[in-house]
């Protein structure tokens, strides 16, 4: 293990979140280093091809992985500034002396103490329960994205898509894009989760969509072959009779959790919060979290949409630049004010209710520092 | 064995690096380099990454963000490797992982 590292700001993820954080303290001056654990920086935007909702200020109408170049560009202007590890896994924060470790590819290991953290590790995906999920075929929609999306690979040649949210329902249209067949999209709810345009554009192809169905077991012997369906009742009991569907690939879009390992590590105070989906840390309107030198941006704060994410990041950057004594105090108040603003505008929906409610359980105004 | 790879997309472009070859289980394939192994896997119709020690169940790609290891391979003679997050390289030596994997301890 080689010597200590420093920093004086570390992001820890390279998505929206965490791309928008280290951009932010770039411009106001800090020095960052940034580490992804992927191999190209972005995170799930440059799986993204569909067109962005939200509003102008988070480019509404830009495809999602447009919207990563343009963040990239961004950061290509502070190379002196932002430093990137890419494939490059932060593995533990070590709350003794603030220590973070890290591990570029499998085994190379390295120690960095920063002044400051943005924890911008984005969210995991979500599996169901059922008789043989663990069979090869079984992937997490963000895996299918990235075989078919980044790399160009179709995940398989008939598709049972597991959810009716937005993912769901746009990833069984761009696997329809990519050549792929949908043997149908099974949602537990009464009703589809997702965006009626997502759900319209998929019926239009001619796609089932069993609501009040579930998964209820997978086919196949050493790889998968199909799966068993069922209606269910009011209570998610199984009714009816099971219906057998001929798949290659099963792929789960039942939703996201905050990925907060390492903020558990630090010891960031954490609550509970269905409608971010999970646990999250408790936080101030500039996006710290109770320890004094942890931000946290993106779904690694509540799983909501990367506009959303691009903005927190923002907001974390001023803040981590503010907390530092770089740029000055009236062009941190004017950038605040003007994302706050703007995250207000983005959370103004109907999905942005049930964000703003479990937001309220779990912000302070600021810290006692 | 030819990849099976998107050729005709509505929206994307796929640009991929430089083509190289490598071993699963012995077998020479085709893959990008500096592409995951495993996605240059899949698209070699590799399906079966690695079987569990106890029950001796299959295992593939599943999470493709190094978190779940599931992916789990020997690679170069390195267990336990994450595959969809380990780029490729020209003549890499990819195997099937058959239980926890054993570590190569150097003769001191």
């Amino acid at each position: 293990m080689k010597g200590l590292r420093q920093t004086e700001v570390l992001v820890i993820g390279g998505g929206p979140a965490g791309l928008s954080a280290s951009l932010e303290a770039a411009s106001l001056g800090c020095q960052v280093t940034l580490v992804d654990s992927d191999l190209a920086l972005g995170g799930q935007l440059i799986k993204q091809t569909h067109k962005f909702f939200g509003s102008k200020d988070e480019r509404a109408g830009t495809r999602g992985f447009k919207i990563s170049e343009i963040l990239l560009e961004e950061l290509d202007g502070y190379k002196d500034r932002v430093k990137v590890h890419m494939n490059c896994t932060a593995t533990g924060f070590y709350r003794e002396d603030g220590v973070v470790s890290c591990v570029i590819g499998e085994d190379e290991y390295f120690r960095i103490k920063p002044g400051k953290i943005v924890m911008a590790t984005g969210a995991q995906e979500r599996l169901l329960p059922f008789p043989n999920n663990h069979l090869p075929g079984v992937y997490g929609a963000g895996a299918v994205q990235t075989l078919m999306n980044v790399y160009g690979v179709a995940p398989g040649k008939r598709v049972l898509m597991v959810g009716a949210g937005n993912i769901g329902l746009i990833v069984s249209y761009q696997l329809m894009q990519a050549g792929v067949e949908i043997a149908g999209i099974v949602e537990a709810m009464d009703r589809v989760g997702g965006y009626w345009v997502h759900a319209a554009k998929v019926r239009r192809m001619g796609v089932p969509i069993y609501l009040r169905h579930t998964i209820k077991e997978a086919l196949g012997d050493r790889v998968i072959a199909g799966a068993m369906i069922q209606e269910i009742d009011d209570k998610f009991q199984p009714v009816g009779k099971e219906i057998q569907v001929d798949a290659d690939i099963i792929c789960m879009a039942v939703g996201l959790t905050p990925t907060c390992e390492l903020l558990w590590q630090a010891g960031c105070e954490m609550v509970f919060v269905p409608q971010l989906c999970g646990h999250v840390a408790q936080r101030d309107l500039f996006m710290r979290t109770s320890h004094p030198d942890i931000w946290v941006a993106g779904d690694a704060a509540g799983i909501e949409e990367a506009s959303a994410a691009m903005v927190e990041g923002r907001i974390a950057g001023v803040g981590v630049a503010r907390s530092l004594g770089k740029g000055d105090s009236s062009e941190h108040s004017k950038r605040l004010e003007e994302y706050r603003r703007r995250l207000a505008d983005l959370r103004g929906g109907e999905v942005g209710q049930k964000i703003c409610q479990g937001l309220e359980c779990c912000t302070v105004n600021e810290w006692g520092v | 064995m030819i990849m099976d790879l998107i050729e005709k997309h509505p929206i994307l472009e796929f640009k991929h690096g430089k083509k190289v070859k490598f071993t699963f289980d012995g077998n020479e394939m085709e893959g990008y380099e500096g592409e995951p192994i495993a996605a240059a896997l899949h698209a070699n119709g590799v399906r079966i990454y690695r079987v569990t020690p106890v029950k001796e169940q299959t295992r593939g790609f599943f999470c493709a963000i190094g978190k779940c290891s599931s992916c789990f391979m020997v690679v170069d003679g390195v267990p336990n490797v994450r595959t969809c997050v380990t780029p490729l390289k020209t003549g890499m030596r990819v195997e099937t992982q058959r239980g926890k994997g054993v570590i190569a301890m150097d003769a001191e």
